[in-house]
């Protein structure tokens, strides 16, 4: 390593600091906006894929592959540079000019849309796990198809699932840094802003990794405190499980 | 619009380039973190403490940050490192090995831990030392289990790869971004390649799936 001039103070001086605050906001808020598509959307068509009904079945198939099998970078360009071309001329024309914060909202709809996948395949796993028996049970006490996933299968499924979810929450705040081959400034892009305006590498990704560090740290500590908040009744801890 | 797919067909030639390069960083990378990865997994599993707290630190360092940012990281480092510049080619390389040895030694340690601790002492206790354990009994079952498993992660790692893209290195996404820019043919190439994408990928995890109903070990 030859004569690299170390100044980590660049980190706190303006606007660098604000730059990194910033940038961390941005990947936070596109990663909570994305999670709330991915698991609402995620959940159904998870359901989609354990229901009796044999085209719901297949549309959920159909959605998993799809969107499991063409890389994230080529989704976003997808999203951002081929939809508004394919929308009939006036919804295309809305979404390129008029449309507030087009990057934005694209970067949250392709990271909500592709993580949908992902979750549904655990929302599947979590139902799958649970479902023989309960949910025999609750027909046969009289429950409604609708009532037995409602009331019984979807509260066990996805306790089971929170540590895979969580998981998948942090790859949307990792795959959030993807949003800026279409110019979001989000943390990643950020810290190489930093670099290319101070020649500041180390210290600038430095602070980077740092952050997403202590992120999912945070983000993990809130995951188990809600899974010990939240046990299964009647059955044992999964402490005790494993 | 109307779409014209022959611009896809004017460059193929530069397209199948790319994707020879893709295929190449993917088969490099794949090797390259299996064998980082199973040196982790080996020092992760190690009883000496610090030895096992080294190895679950790079892990976790790794699986907590964008491979886009390890990407510039080593696209940063390297030149700085050996003192000139090397091209995108190796820096991603490195940055790939390194970034996927964390995801392979998670794989493999899984792998390993699988296997019922019963078996483990049932050997022992038959009189083969640890190395015989590890060789006959537990390696062979792990490397069953955790097969698919790796074959799966190669295919993340062959779309992971399209994030060169970033360090502007021509892999099969760049070329195709290249060319749907020059010839303002946005709709057409981007469509191309994701039904390339999504023909290869999806062909290759319906093959790992057949793959891993043959080879799974029955309890």
């Amino acid at each position: 390593m030859q004569r690299y001039q170390w100044d980590w103070g660049v980190l706190f001086r303006e606007p660098y600091f604000g730059w990194l605050l910033s940038g961390l906001g941005w990947t936070l808020f596109i990663a909570m906006l994305a999670w709330a598509i991915a698991f609402s959307v995620g959940s159904t068509i998870g359901i989609c894929r354990t229901l009796p009904n044999r085209w719901l079945r297949a549309i959920g198939t159909a959605y998993v592959e799809i969107f499991r099998n063409v890389p994230l970078l080529l989704q976003m360009f997808l999203w951002f540079f081929v939809l508004p071309e394919l929308l009939p001329r006036e919804a295309g024309r809305w979404m390129k000019r008029d449309m507030p914060n087009p990057e934005l909202t694209s970067a949250v709809l392709c990271l909500g849309f592709y993580h949908a996948s992902r979750v549904a395949e655990q929302v599947r796993s979590g139902i799958d796990s649970v479902a023989q028996g309960l949910s025999r049970a609750g027909l046969a006490t009289g429950l409604t198809l609708g009532q037995t996933y409602r009331h019984i299968l979807m509260p066990i499924a996805y306790r089971l699932i929170v540590p895979t979810l969580t998981s998948e929450f942090l790859g949307i705040i990792k795959n959030s840094s993807i949003a800026l081959t279409i110019g979001v400034l989000e943390l990643t892009n950020q810290s190489r802003q930093i670099e290319s305006f101070t020649f500041r590498g180390f210290e600038a990704f430095t602070a980077a990794t740092v952050i997403y560090i202590a992120v999912s740290m945070v983000a993990l500590g809130l995951a188990r405190m809600f899974e010990r908040r939240s046990p299964i009744k009647g059955m044992m801890t999964r402490e005790a499980n494993s | 619009m109307k779409l014209d797919f022959s611009v896809v067909w004017n460059n193929l030639p530069i397209l199948f380039d790319g994707m020879q390069l893709s295929l190449v960083l993917t088969a490099l990378a794949l090797s390259g973190g299996i064998l980082l990865g199973a040196i982790l997994a080996v020092l992760r599993l190690s009883p000496l403490r610090p030895v096992a707290w080294f190895a679950a630190g790079y892990v976790n360092t790794f699986r907590s940050i964008p491979l886009i940012l390890v990407l510039f990281w080593f696209y940063f480092l390297v030149p700085l490192i050996i003192g000139r510049p090397v091209g995108p080619f190796y820096a991603a390389l490195i940055a790939f090995v390194l970034f996927e040895a964390a995801y392979y030694c998670e794989i493999i340690r899984a792998g390993i831990q699988g296997i019922p601790r019963g078996q483990r002492a049932a050997a022992l206790a038959t009189g083969m030392t640890q190395a015989q354990v590890m060789r006959h009994v537990v390696l062979p079952q792990a490397f069953r289990n955790m097969t698919p498993v790796m074959l799966t992660q190669a295919i993340i790692l062959f779309q992971d790869t399209s994030l060169v893209y970033v360090v502007t290195l021509y892999d099969f996404m760049t070329s195709a971004a290249i060319v749907a820019q020059r010839d303002l043919a946005i709709v057409e190439v981007y469509i191309f390649a994701a039904c390339v994408y999504f023909c290869i990928c999806f062909t290759a995890s319906r093959l790992v799936g057949w793959f891993k109903s043959r080879v799974e070990v029955s309890r």
